[in-house]
């Protein structure tokens, strides 16, 4: 009966509420309220402009994600096109009446809020490509035909964030469409393919690139290059983290942090911090966290019947693996600092806004998981 | 159904994709983890000692030097309170406008403003830079009262040395300054030194560095990354550096240098059993607290002009023919060795009639002669032609021997100064070593009295004396006091070897070494000749320094007197005979006396030697009588203080 129900989309509201994955709001307000403390340490354990701003958009996006969960995913589906369009509008806007600070233009002022669009485009990159492989048949997907549309689309968008400069957001931005396309099926050879390709092009490319973000590279496989310059964040950030510990240093009490030896630690840096003070266990749990909110995203995606909710769910699970991976990474010196936020973690709005856009979709996508998506 | 079919096939794909994607990052988040674990636990050491080292920065805080003492306890070297001005280089904002503000409080001038921009350069931003270590309490007030407008500037109470006997005590004492590089490169001082530290330069400050240096203290501050002090976390106090005593009394060489005064020239005295020295002093002389801070040109300058050269420690470091101070040692190794009977008597026939040897003439310094001599009375009155013919018997390599025993020729005190000459003993061999020619009769002859080759310092001629003074027992000179010498044991130890009569278990005539506190002598007698002798030349009328004689037995002593030329004397000079004062300053004869007191029961040696001052009977020997009663009259003090009472301070 609720099976037919469903599918007729005649949801009640207690069946909406049934359906919520109340584990992975819990996460949420788990890795949510870790953050808070993290960052009420980083301005050395006093209630001022960082924490309280956080704590704001923190309550305000999570209210957000809870009423636009409600939002049928269908109509979700039908906008991705248009959500699309609107991030590379904001984006071009960017380009033109973008505010800049230390030497790159990457937010629109909207009043109550310095917008980054390149962070929405994350998610829309996403949306927009599951939509499309929705309803392309497993035959049609090998055809270049039907390969050559995503390209385009995600070379537009990367192209204008490697603009402003922001190398780190143009790569996720990639990443998350191969992603989906990945998903849909593509055949390994072109990702092979194009992976020896970049292989090959990687001198070419780095020598296209901006003066710091070539130092930011090579100091990447030596950080005693420049150790008071381009290696000063990482050499210090191993340091922080090194000597936190298996039990850390103690909540507020990590000293590379308060005496400010720890560049951008609200930021890309948070998690150095975190684990200075909460050592080997601490990091070990967060990432824990950060396992389970994705391990409950793909579950999402099983339990789905659409297939853009699907491509929808691995996609976004694997952009917050991808964020997460690629920030630990950075701050552990696996990668070369590139710029890029811990989910939910770190301080930012929009990055705060689109995680958030994105976990509603995916909880859209668990409320209405019976919704067949017509492919219209 | 071939549609829902695709759609199946399509759900599949997605799914296994996924599967494929999900694994990779189960792999990826292990890299993570196993990362996580080699910096937080495999190197989490490393990593705490370069965090430590980031946020702790230490400052080493300059030790308390040693202070230096007299046999009395009397300081000679004090840390004095003095007022800095330091600037920590992490408060100002404009180094220049703070710089030109205390220019104006404090009048510095452009070369002292370059020098401090020079010295900025060197240090690290964190540093602290010494505007001045010596400020008046005028300029130090001054500082204190514009302090809110002087950013960076900490007016600062710290110590310096300090000589209270200033320039009486500089050739024994030292002075202390900034360190060279060279310094640096000493251990102790390389291992304890601060920046801004001043260490010795000369004397008992250089060679007792080790002594007086002591070890720093370290201030640890928690640091911001900006270099800020946050809060202090660790402090090891410095440690002040151990005392150093010396056998030195103040007061006897503060009289010495005052004998000194407006003479070049040199007094030593020593205890003739325990070779403390009791005096030593150096004339002229300068202040040693000018160099604490820097000496300013124009007094250094008059410090290295002066044609008496104040900068020379005559004591040790300035070289002098003995003259007939040498002659009690010669008339000792003739005994020794049985060349003449003290009776054989020669006769002395003055200018006219001069001692000749192959076709040279060697005269006696007396126009008109002595007459008939013998041992005795030659050596009373000092006569020349005796002491020839008696160096001809002799021969210059035993003569050698016994004045190396006595001590002369080698350096007295060690490596406490570096600048301690080592005189000259001459023999054949050394001639044909250092010369490479062959050794005259002619040379032996005037050897014997004391001219020549032969040179010897101040101080080896009053260990001399005192060698022989003590019955001819090795002593040990020494003016830093020695804990592990009992002065009680030395002294009981000589005198019951006096009054036994030893056998001879060694030839003493050979060249043999001859420990401490064992005697030197062959024949005892001999010894007791050659005192006796000195005690006429002194006592006795018709002796060279009998005008400076006392009779009370107290203060009575015996010595000897020399005249030491510093150039040949012609025939012409003979003729002219001119009086000391008639002579150019440069070429008059340096003015020598060696004695020891009390004649009766001898303690003390002493030489006096004024460079330039004419004869030794009359320019030495009356300076060398004051001073012997003022040692004579402390002696007991001294005594008893070195018994261990030192409630006498």
């Amino acid at each position: 009966m609720l099976r037919e129900r469903i599918r007729a989309s005649n949801y009640s509201f207690l069946d909406k509420l049934r359906s919520i994955d109340y584990l992975l709001i819990l996460l949420i307000i788990a890795i949510g309220s870790i953050s808070v403390f993290a960052i009420y340490s980083t301005e050395g354990g006093k209630f001022s402009f960082y924490t309280k701003n956080h704590i704001i958009r923190l309550s305000i996006f999570f209210n957000l994600f809870l009423v636009l969960s409600f939002v049928r995913v269908s109509t979700w589906y039908k906008n991705a096109y248009l959500f699309y369009v609107v991030g590379l509008v904001l984006l071009i806007t960017v380009l033109f009446f973008g505010i800049s600070a230390s030497g790159a233009t990457r937010w629109i002022n909207l009043y109550f809020l310095n917008l980054q669009p390149s962070e929405l485009m994350k998610i829309a990159v996403i949306v927009c490509f599951a939509r499309y492989y929705h309803r392309i048949q497993n035959s049609d997907i090998q055809s270049y035909k039907f390969l050559i549309q995503p390209i385009i689309l995600l070379i537009i968008p990367c192209y204008l964030v490697i603009q402003q400069p922001d190398l780190g957001t143009s790569i996720l931005i990639a990443g998350s469409g191969i992603t989906i396309i990945w998903l849909a099926g593509l055949n390994i050879k072109y990702f092979v393919y194009s992976g020896l390709l970049l292989l090959v092009s990687l001198p070419f490319v780095i020598s296209v690139l901006k003066p710091y973000q070539k130092s930011r590279i090579l100091t990447f496989f030596n950080p005693d290059r420049d150790p008071l310059g381009a290696g000063y964040q990482i050499i210090q950030s191993k340091i922080a983290i090194g000597s936190g510990g298996f039990f850390g240093k103690g909540y507020l009490k990590g000293t590379q942090s308060y005496l400010e030896f720890l560049p951008e630690k609200h930021t890309d840096f948070i998690f150095t911090l975190f684990s200075e003070e909460f050592g080997f266990l601490g990091s070990i749990i967060l990432l824990f966290l950060y396992i389970l909110l994705i391990y409950r995203i793909i579950n999402v995606g099983l339990v789905s019947r659409s297939f853009f909710a699907k491509l929808y769910c691995f996609g976004f699970a694997t952009a917050i693996f991808l964020y997460v991976f690629v920030n630990i990474a950075m701050v552990l010196g696996m990668l070369p600092i590139v710029g890029a936020p811990l989910p939910i973690m770190s301080y930012g709005g929009s990055s705060l806004l689109s995680i958030m856009l994105g976990l509603s979709i995916v909880m859209s996508c668990k409320i209405y998981n019976q919704e067949q998506i017509s492919a219209y | 159904m071939l549609n829902r079919g695709r759609n199946i096939e399509k759900g599949r794909v997605i799914t296994r994709r996924m599967f494929i994607l999900a694994a990779a990052k189960i792999l990826l988040f292990a890299g993570i983890s196993s990362r996580l674990y080699n910096l937080q636990i495999s190197d989490r050491e490393k990593y705490e000692i370069l965090s430590d080292k980031n946020r702790i920065r230490e400052w080493k805080t300059p030790p308390q030097r040693g202070i230096i003492l007299d046999n009395f306890n009397k300081v000679l070297a004090s840390n004095d309170r003095v007022f800095q001005l330091h600037l920590i280089l992490d408060e100002i904002n404009d180094f220049d406008v703070t710089i030109f503000k205390i220019k104006n409080l404090i009048g510095l001038d452009q070369f002292e403003i370059k020098k401090l921009y020079k010295k900025k350069e060197r240090l690290k931003p964190w540093d602290t830079l010494v505007v001045s270590d010596n400020l008046t309490w005028e300029q130090f007030s001054k500082i204190n009262l514009y302090l809110h407008e002087l950013e960076g500037a900490k007016p600062v109470l710290s110590t310096s040395r300090f000589y209270p006997y200033a320039n009486d005590l500089v050739h024994i004492v030292g002075y202390v300054g900034d360190a060279s590089l060279k310094d640096l490169e000493k251990p102790e001082i390389k291992e304890n030194f601060v920046p801004g530290l001043k260490v010795g330069k000369y004397g008992i400050e250089n060679s007792q560095e080790k002594m007086l240096i002591g070890n720093y203290g370290i201030k640890r501050y928690e640091v911001n990354a900006s270099g800020k002090r946050i809060s202090q976390i660790d402090y090891i106090k410095e440690r002040q550096g151990n005392k150093v005593n010396l056998t030195i009394d103040i007061e006897i060489q503060k009289y010495a240098q005052e004998l000194l005064k407006g003479k070049a020239g040199s007094i030593c005295a020593m205890d003739i059993y325990t070779g403390e020295v009791v005096a030593m002093a150096s004339s002229p002389t300068y202040d040693p607290n000018k160099f604490t801070h820097g000496i300013n040109q124009k007094d250094w300058q008059e410090i290295r002009n002066n044609p008496l050269k104040p900068l020379i420690n005559k004591s040790i470091a300035g070289l002098y023919s003995p003259g007939s101070t040498f002659k009690p040692l010669v008339a000792l190794a003739a005994l020794e060795y049985g060349i003449l009977d003290p009776d054989k008597t020669i006769r002395c026939k003055g200018h006219k009639h001069p001692y000749e040897l192959y076709g040279v003439k060697y005269h006696c310094w007396k126009k008109e002669g002595h007459g008939y001599m013998k041992l005795r009375n030659a050596i009373k009155q000092s006569c020349d032609i005796y002491f020839y013919e008696m160096a001809r018997l002799l021969g210059v390599d035993k003569l050698s021997i016994i004045a190396k025993r006595y001590g002369l020729g080698a350096n007295v005190l060690g490596d406490l100064y570096n600048d301690e000459k080592n005189g000259l003993v001459p023999d054949t061999k050394w001639k044909r070593r250092a010369l490479e020619q062959s050794w005259y009769l002619g040379e032996t002859v005037i050897n014997g009295i004391g001219q020549g080759y032969i040179q010897t310092t101040p101080l080896q001629l009053c260990l001399m004396t005192a060698q022989i003074a003590n019955g001819g027992y090795k002593i040990k000179p020494h003016i830093i006091k020695d804990d592990s010498i009992n002065y009680k044991d030395v002294i009981n130890k000589i005198k019951l070897d006096q009054s036994n009569f030893p056998l001879h278990e060694r030839n003493y005539l050979d060249d043999i070494k001859v420990e401490f506190y064992q005697r030197m002598y062959h024949r005892k007698s001999n010894i007791n000749f050659v005192l006796d002798a000195m005690f006429g030349s002194t006592n006795e009328q018709y002796g060279t320094s009998y005008k400076s004689r006392y009779d009370d037995p107290k203060y009575q002593f015996a010595g000897k007197t020399g005249t030491s030329q510093v150039r040949r004397i012609t025939d012409l000079d003979r003729e002219l005979d001119l009086d000391t004062d008639q002579i150019e300053y440069k070429k008059r004869d340096h003015a020598l006396y060696v004695a020891f007191a009390p004649y009766k029961d001898p303690r003390y040696a002493i030489s006096v030697i004024i460079e330039h001052g004419g004869s030794g009977s009359k320019a030495a020997a009356p300076l060398a009588s004051k001073l012997i009663k003022r040692i004579i009259d402390r002696h007991k003090l001294r005594e008893r203080y070195n018994n261990g009472n030192t409630s006498l301070a």
